[in-house]
């Protein structure tokens, strides 16, 4: 019986301070949130310039440059999966490997074989153990990225784009780079606070998505230098590599948003246990007592007993 | 005075935007100077570039930028960088340390650092 309240007491101890860890992890990852969003905020005057200028400049060359021309006969094809550097985020990772999943199905589905490039240490582990060729990977950044990490990642994807495949039988071609000839990215999208869904957006070919309606005024018709050609090949991979780092950034919101809220039922389930412990214990403890006071008359009454028989 | 708007743009952060008189920049062809009512120009900057931009108050605002373009419409001014920093920002000590060590883009980084924090390399 003591030994039971005993085991108990221990069991809400150890509850208690499990809720002190998620407690705080939960207030951690709602200040993160607010603050991923003030960086998606903060991104955004760069991507809306990037935008206008590259519209504009579009308009103005032939639209043969590389990276916004369809290729032919699409044989491979870069996934850009990713995910976060920690874990304790519900179903976060799970939903964006399960999307990433489905966009390779699709991909082998139209006769291209898909690529892997991940970012994060949950991805990295999911393919690593599942022994899948990975063609990159990056870590480390997952919670607060910078322009840097998606420039890193940016030039390998850009470059592989740029190599295409040109290649025989599975071995690098002429270039030495053993390319692709789309590159798409599986990120999470922040919805809301309670909303994340895990979308996959293919960054090249570039299609330009304009930020707002026809602006009613004309472009304005620029004078460029250098030539409009040169400029193109400069913005680019600049403007591909700002696709990629709002992707970085909307995923980190969405991560600690994730974080946050299952580190929320955490608690929640913490508590629930706290109590229903307690109550377990306050029985065990009640329990005990009762038995020690019947022991106690019991013991009483037979001392009398046998004294009255003398 | 004549004067135009003006947007300082960095991929993670706006650094400064305001009314402007002149605006001086490096592209790759060559240096290049924006008064207000200048022809729309879209332009590259050089790796590792200043930019001095004249306040209507006559303060003079300038920045170390690295990867950018100089977007110039109708509207105003707008100056994008990959990373940029203003001089007041600048680790001039850091800077030095890097100019001596590191590689050859991120000694150009170093030395556009200095030059935008009035401390010029001979």
């Amino acid at each position: 019986m003591a030994a039971e309240l005993r085991v108990l007491r221990q069991r809400i101890r150890s509850v208690q301070s499990t809720k002190k860890i998620t407690r705080a992890m939960e207030l951690i990852a709602t200040s993160r949130i607010a603050k991923a969003q003030a960086r998606v905020a903060a991104s955004k005057p760069y991507a809306d310039e990037i935008t206008n200028v590259l519209s504009a400049l579009v308009g103005k060359s032939t639209l043969d440059h590389p990276l916004l021309v369809e290729r032919e006969q699409p044989r491979r094809a870069g996934v850009l999966v990713v995910t976060s550097d920690k874990g304790m985020c519900g179903g976060y990772n799970a939903n964006v490997i399960r999307a990433a999943e489905e966009l390779q199905a699709l991909l082998r589905e139209q006769g291209k074989e898909p690529v892997l490039y991940v970012i994060g240490r949950k991805g990295l582990g999911y393919y690593k153990f599942r022994q899948r060729a990975l063609a990159g990977s990056w870590t480390g950044f997952s919670e607060i990225p910078h322009y840097v990490n998606a420039s890193e990642a940016g030039d390998v994807l850009v470059q592989a784009f740029l190599a295409g495949t040109d290649d025989q039988g599975g071995h690098p071609g002429p270039d030495d780079v053993l390319g692709v000839d789309e590159l798409h990215v599986v990120y999470t999208e922040f919805r809301s606070m309670l909303t994340q869904t895990p979308v996959a957006k293919r960054i090249a070919p570039l299609e330009i998505e304009y930020t707002e309606e026809r602006p009613a005024t004309l472009p304005p018709s620029y004078e460029f230098e250098p030539d409009a050609e040169t400029l193109l090949t400069a913005l680019l991979p600049k403007y591909i590599k700002t696709r990629l780092f709002a992707a970085l950034l909307e995923s980190a919101a969405s991560e600690s948003a994730a974080r946050q809220r299952a580190m929320k039922a955490a608690t929640d389930n913490a508590n629930e246990l706290i109590r229903t412990l307690t109550r377990e214990a306050n029985q065990a403890r009640q329990a005990q007592i009762t038995q020690e006071i019947s022991e106690i008359v019991g013991g009483a009454d037979a001392l009398a007993a046998a004294g009255s028989e003398e | 005075m004549a004067e135009m708007s003006v947007q300082l743009v960095a991929v993670e952060r706006r650094l400064w935007s305001g009314k402007a008189s002149m605006v001086v920049a490096q592209t790759t062809e060559g240096e290049i100077g924006i008064l207000p009512g200048h022809e729309p120009v879209l332009g590259q900057l050089v790796e590792g570039g200043v930019v001095r931009i004249t306040e209507t108050s006559g303060d003079v605002v300038t920045a170390a930028v690295h990867g950018g373009f100089l977007s110039v419409t109708g509207a105003g001014v707008s100056v994008l960088a990959e990373a940029a920093e203003l001089a007041h920002e600048i680790d001039v000590e850091r800077a030095r340390e890097e100019l001596t060590r590191g590689d050859e883009e991120a000694r150009a980084r170093a030395i556009a650092r200095l030059r935008a924090a009035g401390h010029p390399v001979a």
